[in-house]
């Protein structure tokens, strides 16, 4: 009886410990993080990195540390991709959910959720033997790796994470919504867009929020098929080179303990920070999506 | 008496299950029409097929007719909407939309094509002054309708139906999710909406049949067993079946 309950509460322990274990990680990190970022502010003044967009920290005699042009790049890509994937990640979850039939699901769903398993250097690979040189070639540029590439990339990447999201809201709408509106005369369509989709609103602002943390934290991709220009890019047939991207390819190669070394924490402290509020925004916004029947 | 709606050998299957046999059915104008038999009879596959509401069903298969106004609402290339402006209906548990309740008593009129603010207004403000809203909720016309009582939400659902100025109404166990307060001002009202409207109601509660029916049909199995003026048919019943159901010997 005694050893009984010793290993009741060893395997609550146990369970308990696994559970905490990612909760200190998570702790770790971002306290990493922001430790290592602070350091850079000894050297640089906040407004310059914040509100200068010249980024060059190997320059000889005066590096500068702006990150505004990166910041831009990051969310000009992340915005592009948006512009591609919402409507047509909407769109396929709204079908999905209310127009296919059940059959068409079952085999349309596990394909969409494939798309998530492609890795993200074989997406970055097509962006640079295939979209890359599409762009250019549509749009009469000398390079197509440009900020719309990275975008149509992850717009692609994104997609299958809104889909599966906004498709569980809008199937989540409680059928009575919908034989109401037709018992008032409403036709297919007009119920799915005054009745459904509204009911379904907040699942899909949280689907969509999802998106965008996913396109925001990808890196490989962006690195390989964005072409990597340290400018502030004037649209989206410029070359950029986003915050993730520029981590990747520096901290391999910075001097421990400098001031550029520091910098790079804080970039990457920065990034964590926006998608810990994109990611608590979608928290919050889709347990909200429920309708109790 | 004229009749509204009429019922033709009426058969609708799912799949392979028969599930209405050959209903006959004659609802009189202006008048309140109950359904009564026990759980799993048919009785609202029936009503739900006065509207139509099997089409979104791909397993259900109806034969037969229903003719509103001598009017086979089930002829080939009818206009399902058309149908459904007519016969309108509310659902056993209130379901207003997840909007204010303004939009909800609007919604049919919007979708009718009906944009004019003044005019929605005023049908807004009547609809609910005839089913007795309006003095509970004026004040809070934009606030969502899922913040009202259970019992305002059913009222509101028959407001809805209402709004629309359909010529029938069909009310599937409106009551059964209310309190007896709440019931006893849904049968207040339905008394005073069958001066205008023609309503079949489906019901679990003998009570409320005898108090608000005109004419009560039984069914059994997927039969109308017996369909006669309500006093006559819980006073002195003329089938076996149903005089058995009505003691309680099954249900």
């Amino acid at each position: 009886m005694q050893k009984r309950h010793f290993i009741d509460r060893a395997i609550k322990w146990l369970f308990f410990g696994a559970a905490a274990t990612s909760v200190l990680v998570l702790l770790g990190i971002f306290g990493m993080l922001l430790f290592n970022g602070v350091k850079a502010f000894a050297h640089i003044s906040l407004a310059e990195f914040f509100f200068t967009s010249n980024w060059n920290p190997s320059a000889y005699g005066e590096p500068s540390y702006g990150i505004l042009a990166m910041l831009a790049s990051t969310f000009l890509v992340t915005l592009g991709a948006m512009l591609l994937a919402v409507p047509l990640g909407v769109g396929a979850a709204t079908y999905l959910a209310q127009v296919a039939t059940e059959k068409t699901r079952l085999i349309l769903k596990p394909v969409i959720e494939l798309l998530a398993a492609i890795p993200s250097v074989v997406v970055g690979f097509i962006g640079i033997v295939m979209v890359g040189p599409f762009i250019a070639r549509v749009f009469g540029l000398s390079n197509g790796l440009t900020a719309l590439n990275g975008a149509i990339l992850l717009a692609v990447m994104s997609l299958p994470t809104i889909i599966t999201v906004a498709e569980d809201a809008i199937r989540s709408v409680p059928n009575s919504f919908k034989e109401a509106s037709y018992s008032l005369g409403a036709n297919q369509w007009t119920t799915l867009i005054k009745v459904v989709l509204p009911a379904a609103y907040s699942g899909i602002i949280a689907a969509i929020i999802l998106g965008m943390g996913r396109a925001i934290g990808e890196t490989m991709t962006v690195l390989m098929a964005t072409g990597n220009a340290l400018a502030m890019p004037r649209g989206f047939f410029d070359p950029v080179r986003t915050m993730t991207a520029t981590i990747a390819i520096e901290l391999g190669e910075v001097p421990y303990g400098t001031t550029h070394y520091y910098s790079l924490f804080a970039v990457g402290a920065l990034l964590f920070l926006i998608s810990l509020v994109v990611n608590l925004l979608a928290e919050n916004l889709a347990g909200r999506y429920r309708y109790k029947l | 008496m004229k009749t509204k709606l009429a019922v033709r050998d009426l058969h609708l299957h799912y799949g392979t299950k028969e599930v209405l046999k050959g209903i006959n059915l004659d609802i009189p104008e202006n008048n309140i029409v109950a359904l009564i038999g026990p759980s799993g009879c048919g009785k609202s596959t029936l009503l739900r097929a006065m509207n139509r509401m099997h089409d979104l069903n791909p397993e259900a298969k109806v034969k037969g007719k229903i003719l509103l106004d001598d009017d086979d609402i089930y002829a080939p290339g009818k206009d399902v909407v058309a149908v459904r402006r007519k016969i309108g209906m509310v659902f056993q548990k209130p379901n207003p939309f997840p909007k204010s309740i303004f939009d909800n008593i609007a919604y049919g009129l919007k979708i009718a094509g009906e944009n004019d603010k003044h005019k929605l207004h005023a049908i807004v403000e009547r609809t609910l002054r005839s089913s007795y809203l309006w003095e509970e909720v004026k004040d809070d016309l934009d606030k969502s309708a899922l913040s009202l009582s259970g019992g305002q939400q059913q009222r509101l659902c028959i407001a809805r139906a209402v709004a629309v100025q359909p010529e029938v109404l069909l009310m599937d166990e409106p009551c059964s999710a209310l309190d007896p307060i709440s019931t006893a001002k849904i049968e207040a009202l339905m008394l005073e909406l069958k001066k205008e409207y023609t309503i079949v109601i489906v019901t679990h509660n003998m009570q409320q049949a005898q108090r608000v029916a005109d004419l009560t049909a039984f069914m059994y199995f997927g039969e109308v067993i017996e369909f006669a003026p309500t006093r006559q048919l819980f006073d002195a019943p003329q089938m076996e079946l149903t005089a058995n159901y009505l003691n309680g010997n099954f249900g």
